[in-house]
């Protein structure tokens, strides 16, 4: 008996669903909607990951060697910095190399290469660049370097960038709570408008419900179909955001290259083609959230909607 | 089978609805409860179905005291009882066939059942062609004939027709009437309101008449006084 009430259930709810044509159109659209906004905060987080992400690489200290210091020397202090845990990343930079890459970059221009034939030696030092996990351990990072007394360090710029790197330690935590109470926000706006707009659509079913309780059926009976049409609201608006969001992830991409006067994608650095492949890497779990949440507000929605209907 | 023991019913704004109302219905009777408009006659339905309570007084269904039931309990009473209004209260998005076969699965029928009852009821209510139309695709006798086919279909104990052809023209309300008194007598208890003298004189049989909420006359063989 109980899978028969579940296969009747069903099939009144998906009947319902095709009969109330304009009505399930409507709400369909309404959900959508809804959904957009947490399809539109995926993103927004995604983007401003990405953003965090390349605003944090471009971030970093330089330490100037001086001109006599032995390679063995600086390749045993990358070793002993590489193992600090607030490093991510150490690069040294050979006297060689720097002049290598001075000179491959000022190529077209004489005058400046002219010059450097006329100091004679090489003036370029060894310079290791190094990258922190997270903005805060420069501090860190620089004063562990600095305590070192070693007569090797001719240098180390961290108080050149301590400014960028204050605000961004700042800045940072700042967005991300910021961005969650908007999310949380935006999320309660959007479960009020599918709320409302399914208990419009059950308003104008409370005389069916009436009926249904005169000829004697049970509350499960009756407000299990408005709670499958509630599902599958959420489901086709599912679909239908899904379409949306890898549409605006695709066109937006292109549309950023195409502004922003660059070339190729690949001059945005990290920031390149970020919601395409956002959305293709994650897809999966895009789907589950946009689907599921859909689903959960159809039928919780629904559930709600035909309750106050049920009384007495 | 069924018994109003001094009920009153006052609304918030003090209009009095039934005032002290006593009588009782026995198995396989047909009676019709007479009054003009606002005399009590729906009110004293809603008490029976349990779509309102009393404010004083009880109402039996058997042995059961109605506004006593739990909700689960209020279902299964309700699929006891067969009921037509004067607006047909038919599901509009259903057609002929699944505003009845909706009472029976509601009444746990099986899929068998439910296919070969349905249309075997609207036969008996000569709606065997019209099987498949909505409710705004039937008149409003053919309309009133699916909330019959509806009632019976269950077999319940009792019907209770409240006004049901208020809508309608004389002849389908002659048609109506017959429906009625063939389901009476193949056995089944018939409440009906009505403030048609017509009506009540074509019926005969046990006459309740109401006035202002107050029962003022009940007669063993059909007489319309008003």
């Amino acid at each position: 008996m109980i899978f028969t009430h579940f296969k009747r259930i069903t099939r009144t709810g998906f009947v319902n669903f095709w009969r109330n044509g304009f009505l399930s159109f409507s709400a369909t659209i309404v959900i959508t909607l809804s959904l957009s906004i947490f399809g539109a905060l995926i993103f927004g987080s995604a983007f401003g990951r990405a953003l965090l992400k390349e605003v944090k690489n471009k971030v970093d200290i330089n330490v100037y060697f001086t001109l006599d210091a032995p390679e063995t020397g600086i390749l045993a202090l990358k070793k002993t910095i590489e193992n600090l845990p607030e490093v991510a990343k150490a690069e040294y930079i050979s006297r060689d190399q720097a002049l290598t890459d001075f000179k491959e970059k000022w190529k077209d221009n004489s005058l400046i290469l002219q010059g450097l034939e006329e100091i004679g030696d090489n003036p370029f030092p060894a310079v290791l660049n190094i990258k922190a996990r997270e903005p805060s351990q420069y501090a860190g990072i620089a004063h562990f370097l600095e305590s070192r007394d070693s007569d090797m360090i001719e240098k180390v710029n961290y108080n050149q960038n301590k400014l960028i790197i204050d605000r961004l330690g700042r800045i940072i935590p700042a967005a991300e709570k910021s961005g969650t109470l908007i999310a949380i926000l935006f999320i309660l706006v959007a479960i009020i408008i599918t709320f409302n707009t399914i208990r419009l659509i059950i308003f104008t079913a409370r005389d069916e419900i009436s009926v249904m309780k005169l000829v004697g059926a049970s509350n499960l009976y009756i407000r299990g179909p408005f709670v499958v049409s509630g599902i599958m609201y959420g489901i086709f608006s599912g679909v239908l955001t899904l379409i949306l969001l890898g549409a605006f992830a695709y066109y937006s991409d292109v549309l950023v290259v195409r502004f922003s006067g660059i070339q190729g994608s690949s001059d945005l650095g990290l920031l390149a083609n970020v919601f395409s492949s956002y959305f293709l890497q994650n897809f999966g779990q895009i789907f589950l959230i946009i689907i599921g949440s859909g689903i959960i507000l159809g039928a919780i929605s629904s559930y709600l909607a035909v309750r106050r209907y049920l009384r007495g | 089978m069924i018994y109003f023991d001094k009920v009153s019913k006052v609304y918030p704004d003090e209009s009095i609805a039934l005032d002290n109302v006593s009588f009782g219905v026995e198995p396989s009777e047909f009676i019709t409860i007479v009054g003009h408009s606002g005399a009590g006659k729906t009110t004293l339905i809603k008490m029976l179905i349990a779509e309102d309570r009393p404010t004083h007084g009880t109402v039996f269904f058997e042995s059961a005291n109605v506004h006593k039931l739990r909700k689960s309990d209020i279902s299964k009473l309700r699929r006891r009882i067969g009921t037509v209004f004067q607006d047909f209260r038919l599901i509009p998005n259903k057609t002929a066939y699944e505003n009845i076969a909706f009472a029976m699965e509601a009444s746990g029928r099986t899929d068998s059942e439910v296919s070969s009852d349905v249309p075997h009821v609207l036969e008996l209510v000569d709606l065997g062609r019209k099987i498949w139309n909505f409710p705004h695709e039937l008149s409003g006798g053919e309309k009133q004939r699916v909330a019959i086919a509806r009632a019976i279909v269950t077999q319940p104990d009792i019907i209770i027709a409240d006004e049901p052809t208020g809508n309608l023209d004389p002849i389908n309300t002659f048609e109506i009437i017959k429906i009625l008194q063939k389901i009476h007598k193949l056995g089944t208890t018939v409440l009906l309101t009505t403030h048609n003298r017509d009506v009540v004189e074509k019926i005969g049989g046990r006459v309740v008449t109401m006035e202002k909420g107050k029962v003022i006359r009940d007669d063993k063989h059909g007489k319309y006084v008003l």
